[in-house]
């Protein structure tokens, strides 16, 4: 028996671990490291409609047990992605969730359409809370009414289920993600990054280029934890947690607050193989805590 | 290959104001290809501070399996990198991005290498590799004065080399192009490492000549995964940026614009 199995609408899941989008590239780099099959499904980088170059560098700032970014959707464009990187993705057993972006409702709807068409996409992450570009993203995600009706034009011409990845800078997530179960998300992944900025001791400028990025990594973790419990006793579809997650131990917590598979994001950065690592490392985990498979662990902060 | 190595620090000394050499021992040695290709460093096993820092490969020895870098003591990871001692061990990732082309110049043409700070290091391995095939190797050094100024002697031994600090406080007074102008362009490739407006310079005097300059860049992943590296190029198509840790940090002369 495959004690980290989880099905998910769309994903049947080796185990509930996969790489965050926007940390993994298109997957080509981290390929060369180890084998892909081994991840429970990989959430590839950002796709637009059109090609993006991104923002201006720098583009990165470390941060007390964080980062800020603001790489701003860089991408090969929609065309590019189907051409080259999805393709060369299916040489390995795993699910791929695209992850898509836009500047308004039309190119959301067309970018859904054609990537869910792909063989080996099996989900899609609608990104409505990328803090780093200036038109679209996270505008989208922090008004309930206009999520859900993205949501709702993006379900319509996708040929997989939608996961809608909620932005963490509201006031109060579990409106957005009631919104956009009601535009019929077949489930959330939470939380993008935090919005912040960090100012040169010299200059007193953003050291950012953008001025602001989104914060990352360990740092951000309680405030993910606190949102994905709050939002798993809001609403009735499966969430796929991420922030700041870097050991094994995270994924317990994640978990335990309501998340039923987890996403690694900036510890890809600070060490590659964290992913197969926290895999092999789960069936201990599992068995220390006296638990048998693990969905036991599934939001098992709301049964105490 | 790319390997992640708990490599053993067997040497540690300053050799510089806040400049520290390292020696560190470990298979990662063996999967070195070029010389400027670089390293990532976990400088503490916890997530504070959280990213790595990318450091230069300043020689290598293969038999031993040894490598050695040199960085700058200057923030907060460095800082601890520098308070690590012998036996100790460091979580390195490596050997990254391309490195300089050794065999862009044959056994006795002459090569110019044109260093800047902590951009030095490099140039060390990359002239025992070019003086071992034969090449003569006239090197460049600049730094902000005499008591950052590191490896002289080592440099020496190789081929004719100049110092320069923007102080005057050793060798010549100025920038590394005021030795440049009066050596003048009789030379086959030159190769660069350095501080932006110093591989500025080294192109705009250089230009038409076959060059290599290596670039420093903000880093996250040092892969080429998460994107943060990136240069734009000359061109203003899909290849409007390249990253400098898989991409580069080396790139021929005309490609990255500065």
């Amino acid at each position: 028996m495959n004690r980290l199995s989880v099905d998910l609408p769309g994903l049947q899941l080796k185990n509930p671990i996969m790489p965050a989008s926007g940390c993994f590239g298109f997957g080509k780099e981290y390929g060369n490291l180890y084998d892909l099959s081994l991840l429970g499904a990989i959430m590839i980088k950002a796709t637009t409609l059109e090609m993006r170059l991104g923002n201006p560098t720098p583009r990165v700032a470390e941060t007390a047990s964080g980062m800020l970014n603001a790489i701003g959707l860089q991408n090969p464009g929609l065309q590019g992605v189907l051409d080259r990187e999805l393709p060369w993705l299916e040489q390995f057993d795993v699910p791929i969730i695209a992850n898509v972006a836009g500047t308004e409702t039309a190119d959301y709807v067309e970018v859904a359409k054609m990537i869910s068409a792909a063989p080996n996409v099996k989900a899609l992450e609608l990104n409505i809370s990328c803090p780093n570009v200036k038109c679209g993203g996270i505008t989208f995600g922090t008004d309930p009414e206009i999520a859900k009706e993205l949501t709702k034009a993006v379900k319509a011409v996708s040929e997989v289920p939608v996961y809608v990845k909620l932005s963490p800078n509201v006031t109060d997530i579990t409106a957005i993600a009631r919104a956009v179960e009601a535009g019929g998300a077949d489930g959330i992944t939470m939380i993008n990054t935090l919005v912040g900025m960090r100012l040169d001791q010299r200059t007193g400028r953003p050291i950012i280029a953008n001025g602001t990025g989104g914060l990352s990594g360990p740092a951000v973790k309680p405030v993910a934890i606190r949102m994905v419990y709050e939002v798993s006793k809001a609403v009735n579809i499966p969430i796929i947690g991420m922030g700041g997650i870097a050991e094994t131990a995270d994924v317990i917590e994640f978990l335990s607050a309501g998340a039923s598979a987890v996403a690694v994001g900036t510890a890809n950065f600070v060490n590659p193989f964290i992913c197969p690592t926290i895999i092999k490392e789960l069936p201990a985990k599992l068995d220390e805590l006296g638990i048998n498979h693990i969905s036991e662990l599934i939001g098992r902060s709301h049964r105490l | 290959m790319i390997i992640q190595d708990r490599m053993k620090v067997i040497k540690q000394r300053q050799v510089a104001k806040n400049n520290f050499e390292m020696k560190l021992s470990g298979k990662l040695v063996g999967e070195i290809t070029s010389p400027g290709q670089f390293v990532h460093i976990r400088v503490a096993d916890s997530f504070e501070p959280l990213l790595r820092r990318p450091i230069s490969i300043a020689s290598i020895d293969k038999e031993a399996g040894e490598m050695t870098i040199i960085y700058r003591a200057e923030g907060r990871g460095t800082t601890i990198l520098s308070e690590r001692r012998v036996g100790d061990e460091v979580d390195v990732l490596g050997p990254l991005g391309n490195g300089f082309p050794v065999d862009e110049t044959a056994e006795g043409e002459t090569a110019i290498l044109i260093g800047g700070g902590i951009g030095v290091p490099p140039l060390y391995e990359l002239s025992k590799q070019l003086t071992a095939k034969g090449v003569k190797c006239v090197h460049v050094l600049g730094f902000q004065s005499a008591d950052v100024v590191f490896y002289e002697d080592e440099f020496k031994v190789l081929g004719e080399t100049h110092i320069v600090t923007v102080d005057g406080t050793h060798g010549t007074k100025g920038f590394v192009t005021t030795v440049m102008e009066k050596l003048g362009d009789d030379f086959a490739t030159y190769y660069s490492c350095g501080p932006m407006p110093m591989l500025n310079a080294v192109e705009t005097m250089y230009a038409g000549k076959k060059g290599f300059l290596s670039f420093e860049q903000r880093m996250g992943c040092g892969i080429g995964a998460c994107f943060a590296c990136v240069c734009q190029t000359t061109e203003g198509t899909e290849k409007a940026y390249v990253k400098v840790c898989s991409d580069g940090p080396v790139f021929p002369a005309g490609v990255v614009a500065i």
